[in-house]
């Protein structure tokens, strides 16, 4: 079987958003990120996935829906690799990295137990204050982490 | 490994998230070098005229979660001394919050009565989030080990005051490193005026390496020490004694092995600089005997009295009083 027609074997989109290159290991944490488990579209999500560049990789292939910019930068942190394809009638029309927003917001808890955001009920929010390696500071009480360590919810 | 922005004043840094109130003070980053400069002028002023009544018809609360003597009680001394009133609680089991209220709605409810809020919570970030639910402007007075900024105004103040000046200081900085707010803070004010720090700690409390990442990126010498040695005194300044804080650890063995590690006693003085002042954010356990007390380079009790000065100005940029116009009219 060549390889092209191993990937078909997953699916053909007609139209709608694939996400590729995400790293095994945190492909169902994109997955929770995106909250598309609550999707009634048709929805492929493949993982352990032969990647040339990375070993294996996950994919996520969903049918109809064009996802906000926003949205899908909030992977960024924990998938820096993927790559976001938009398909209309079968063809990729764009192809983009997804990009590590300035702020982050209601992804990540403070591993600060003594954080006001461990304590209240209130979203979270990090400033990138460090691009290589990626380190988020917590906007209320000054933690950073690396993004390898962020607890993501 | 992290580090601390120089511009870690996230809220004004990052567009779309400024605090709603722009008179609140947080942290000391909040403050630029010409604005510490002129609360500085302004606390001096208020040295010398500790009573006005600008304060008149102002209601302010003070909420203190977490225990407090000498701040609580500077703050509202300071309030009183300006004409206002105070309310408040110095000890949060007496409130809502012990049947589940949440900081926000303590916050609001309180904004309904009062014109400025000052605010001591045991957790870090709470006063930051408290901007962010109010429009009443809130003063920061502790939250966790993270931020003290009204004891960095008055540590800056006393350091002007004995000195002179505050660009060019040897300053040394001793005792716990690692959870101390104040030190934290005093260092990260300091960067506008061309400090040498000295950090005298053990391992288990030295400075955190972010705030040594702070110095290198901003030009600050620094050097470590484990032993607090007469070559380190008698070239200072201002010798920063601080507590190893028992609250801040959670394993008391490790407080016991580290308590009585860093103590200052009248002969290690013999040596130093004329000019040489002591400070300490009190209060203190043993880590400065009592003997010290009568050197005049002892200055932890006058410091602890320049807290009454810093505040006063300090609730007067809170509620957006221009002291200037008060020095002029009293002339």
């Amino acid at each position: 079987m060549t390889t092209a027609k191993k990937e078909l074997a997953v699916a053909a989109l007609r139209n709608g958003t694939v996400i590729d290159h995400i790293p095994s290991s945190v492909l169902f944490k994109a997955v929770n990120i995106l909250g598309i488990e609550k999707l009634d579209t048709q929805l492929t999500i493949g993982n352990n996935l032969a990647s040339e560049r990375y070993g294996t990789k996950g994919i996520i292939k969903v049918a109809d829906v064009f996802f906000p910019e926003t949205t899908l930068n909030r992977i960024a942190l924990i998938a820096p690799t993927a790559v976001v394809n938009i398909i209309r009638d079968f063809e990729v029309v764009e192809k983009r990295p997804v990009v590590l927003p300035d702020v982050i917001t209601g992804i990540v808890t403070c591993d600060n137990p003594k954080c006001i955001t461990n304590n209240e009920p209130m979203k979270t929010r990090f400033h990138v204050v460090s691009r290589e390696p990626v380190t988020i500071r917590c906007h209320y009480c000054g933690h950073s982490v690396t993004s390898d360590k962020a607890h993501v919810l | 490994m992290f580090r601390v922005d120089e511009n870690c004043n996230f809220a004004l840094l990052y567009k779309g998230f400024q605090p709603m109130n722009q008179s609140s003070l947080v942290s000391i980053s909040d403050i630029s070098r010409e604005e510490i400069l002129s609360l500085l002028e302004q606390a001096r002023y208020f040295e010398n005229h500790p009573n006005h009544k600008i304060l008149d018809g102002k209601v302010v609360a003070t909420l203190f979660f977490e225990p407090s003597t000498r701040t609580r009680l500077s703050f509202e001394t300071a309030v009183n001394r300006l004409g206002g009133r105070v309310i408040g609680f110095s000890d949060a089991s007496t409130t809502s919050s012990t049947k589940g209220e949440t900081l926000k709605d303590t916050i609001k409810m309180v904004s309904n009565y009062v014109d400025l809020i000052i605010m001591r919570h045991y957790l870090e970030g709470a006063a930051r989030y408290a901007t962010e639910v109010t429009d009443v402007p809130i003063i920061n007075a502790g939250d966790g080990a993270n931020q003290h900024p009204s004891q960095t105004m008055l540590d800056l103040y006393s350091i002007y005051k004995t000195q002179g000046r505050l660009e060019n200081l040897d300053i040394t900085m001793v005792g716990d490193l690692k959870y101390g707010r104040t030190v934290h803070s005093l260092l990260m004010a300091m960067r506008y005026f061309n400090p040498r720090f000295k950090f005298v700690a053990c391992d288990e409390l030295k400075m955190p390496v972010e705030y040594k990442i702070f110095c290198d990126e901003n030009g600050i010498e620094y050097t470590e020490y484990t032993d607090f040695s007469p070559e380190v005194i008698n070239s200072t300044d201002i010798l920063y004694m601080t507590r190893v804080q028992r609250e801040r650890f959670t394993d008391i063995m490790e407080y016991e092995k580290v308590k009585n590690l860093y103590n200052l006693h009248n002969s290690m003085l013999d040596g130093s600089r004329d000019n040489l002042k002591i400070l300490h954010p009190l209060p203190r356990v043993n880590e400065i005997a009592l003997d010290v007390d009568d050197n005049p380079k002892a200055y932890y009790f006058q410091q602890a009295r320049n807290g009454l000065y810093a505040r006063q100005a300090l609730i007067c940029r809170a509620l957006g009083i221009d002291v200037t116009k008060l020095k002029e009219s009293d002339k």
